[in-house]
């Protein structure tokens, strides 16, 4: 019983998250296109499946993903092994990255991009070694910055200096990036991190904060997914310059 | 009886790109505790359950969007940049110039859709989840995802805006970054390293598919402007934005209780 009530009201939760997309695209679609919404049994079918699914998503990450991430960052600080501490750190940000659908689309995109610029030639071949050298290029530079976040979650660095060095890198290599490649590697910053990669990431740099003695939750726990979202813009301009 | 098939089918196929995307985390995460850390995950049974229901729940989620919400945003984003909606009683395959102040809906709507799917967003939920546990009241689940749907609402509607005036992006994401320097300076220390994070969490699921929709749509439909070059960078501001209005509602907040601190402190 106590299960049910926590599920309805959890699925309560999910129609509020929900309500302000409906409310957006049913006055733009009636009061401004000044349309009828097509199929609404269809809509209305689509938007209970979103509910629930969210409403499962969010038990999940309760039960699933937050102690997961947490387990394994206590694990390792009781371990006392910052080695593996560190080549975990990395294969979960190349592992997470490599197979992300979001950058398997946006680097055949930009492939497209290369190939009609004629920078690569316009075979598949070309087009298809392009983009896949992209995205090791996206990989490896996430795991690089999951690996920088935890070594400074360990030695407590303040964030923004560390930061600001990114933004600085990020604006010299837009100077020497060609400038096709631009709009790609500022949008390649915010694909990387999916929705399961988010949560993971984030209990696992909460928790080895709260293990650390000295380190605090909220100020060295977080910035784990901002050097995961920063790395992959410098990245992709210097393969941009590399293979032009 | 072919709607059913069609939907498990479909279903089936969300609930392998969920796997795929999900296995190598489990590979490296199983690798390491047999491995390194030689001990048994503890709540095994717990977490796995969790799992499905993260796995399942993620499949559920992209179906009904696929199912609904997607085709009517893409459809409405191809309406509200058709030079026909822009500019009501243009002849048929006649020249137009574009006056910015014309696309005014379609700011709006940019705006509407990047705060209303952020809201929606499932990995900022799980950021606001953990952050309101973490700081013990002071960062709040509701207060940190409206701050942070702000910051996406105005990173949009620029982005639209800088497609249509056709100016080169990185001017824009420079300025944004010396802002949020110079912010980083005056907010609370412990706001930051989640300000930097929210850029990151923003675009993913929901927001992604719905933006890059539009901001295609209007590099297409503008004229002088190319899908390939234009088309992208409404990501890259829907990242920037919300680190500024995260550190504003910090800096808000503070404000505030300093104010009712003063207060109080006259009241004596």
């Amino acid at each position: 019983m106590k299960q049910v009530r926590a599920f309805v009201q959890s699925l309560l939760g999910s129609i509020r998250d929900l309500a302000p997309i409906i409310i957006v695209i049913a006055f733009f679609q009636l009061v401004i296109l000044r349309q009828p919404i097509p199929d609404l049994a269809n809509i209305l079918a689509g938007v209970a499946l979103v509910m629930l699914g969210l409403t499962l998503f969010v038990q999940g990450l309760e039960m699933g993903l937050f102690p997961l991430g947490e387990n394994m960052a206590y694990a390792f600080a009781r371990k006392g092994s910052v080695v593996w501490l560190l080549v975990f750190a990395f294969l979960l940000g190349f592992g997470t990255t490599i197979a992300e659908p979001a950058l398997i689309a946006v680097s055949a995109e930009a492939a497209e991009v290369a190939a009609t610029g004629g920078v690569i030639g316009t075979t598949e071949e070309d087009k298809k070694n392009y983009a896949n050298g992209l995205r090791l290029t996206v990989a490896l530079s996430v795991g690089f910055a999951i690996l920088m976040g935890v070594i400074r979650i360990i030695k407590g660095w303040p964030i923004h200096y560390l930061i600001i060095m990114g933004y600085m890198g990020v604006v010299v290599m837009t100077g020497f990036a060609p400038e096709w490649i631009v709009g790609i590697a500022y949008d390649s910053g915010g694909v990387t991190t999916s929705t399961i990669t988010v949560p993971l990431v984030t209990a696992l740099g909460v928790g080895l904060a709260s293990s650390i003695k000295g380190r605090n939750p909220m100020v060295d726990g977080f910035g784990l997914i901002a050097f995961a979202s920063l790395t992959p813009m410098i990245f992709v301009m210097l393969y941009g310059v590399i293979t032009s | 009886m072919a709607l059913l098939t069609e939907f498990l089918y479909q279903f089936f196929f969300n609930v392998l790109m969920t796997l795929k995307d999900v296995l190598p985390i489990i590979g490296i995460i199983l690798g390491f505790q047999f491995f390194v850390i030689r001990k048994p995950i503890p709540n095994f049974g717990r977490v796995l359950v969790g799992f499905i229901y993260v796995i399942l729940g993620l499949a559920l989620f992209l179906q009904g969007l696929e199912q609904a919400l997607f085709p009517l945003g893409r459809l409405m984003a191809e309406q509200l940049t058709n030079p026909s909606f822009i500019i009501p009683n243009l002849a048929e395959g006649e020249e137009y110039v574009v006056h910015w102040p014309d696309y005014f809906w379609v700011y709006i709507f940019a705006a509407a859709i990047g705060f209303s799917t952020t809201i929606a967003e499932p990995s900022l939920l799980a950021v606001a989840m953990k952050a309101s546990e973490v700081s013990g009241g002071t960062v709040t689940l509701w207060g940190l995802r409206i701050a942070v749907a702000i910051g996406v609402a105005i990173g949009i509607a620029l982005g639209t805006f800088r497609i249509v005036t056709g100016t080169p992006l990185h001017y824009y994401i420079i300025a944004g970054y010396i802002i949020v320097v110079i912010q980083t300076f005056y907010a609370p220390r412990s706001i930051i390293p989640l300000a930097y994070d929210s850029g990151g969490v923003t675009t993913s699921t929901v927001t992604v598919p719905l933006v890059a929709a539009l901001g295609l749509g209007l590099a297409e439909t503008v004229p002088g402007r190319s899908p390939l070059l234009d088309g992208f960078g409404l990501i890259a501001f829907a990242s920037l934005f919300p680190m500024m209005t995260v550190m504003g509602y910090a800096q808000v907040g503070l404000a505030i209780a300093k104010y009712r601190g003063k207060l109080s402190e006259s009241d004596d």
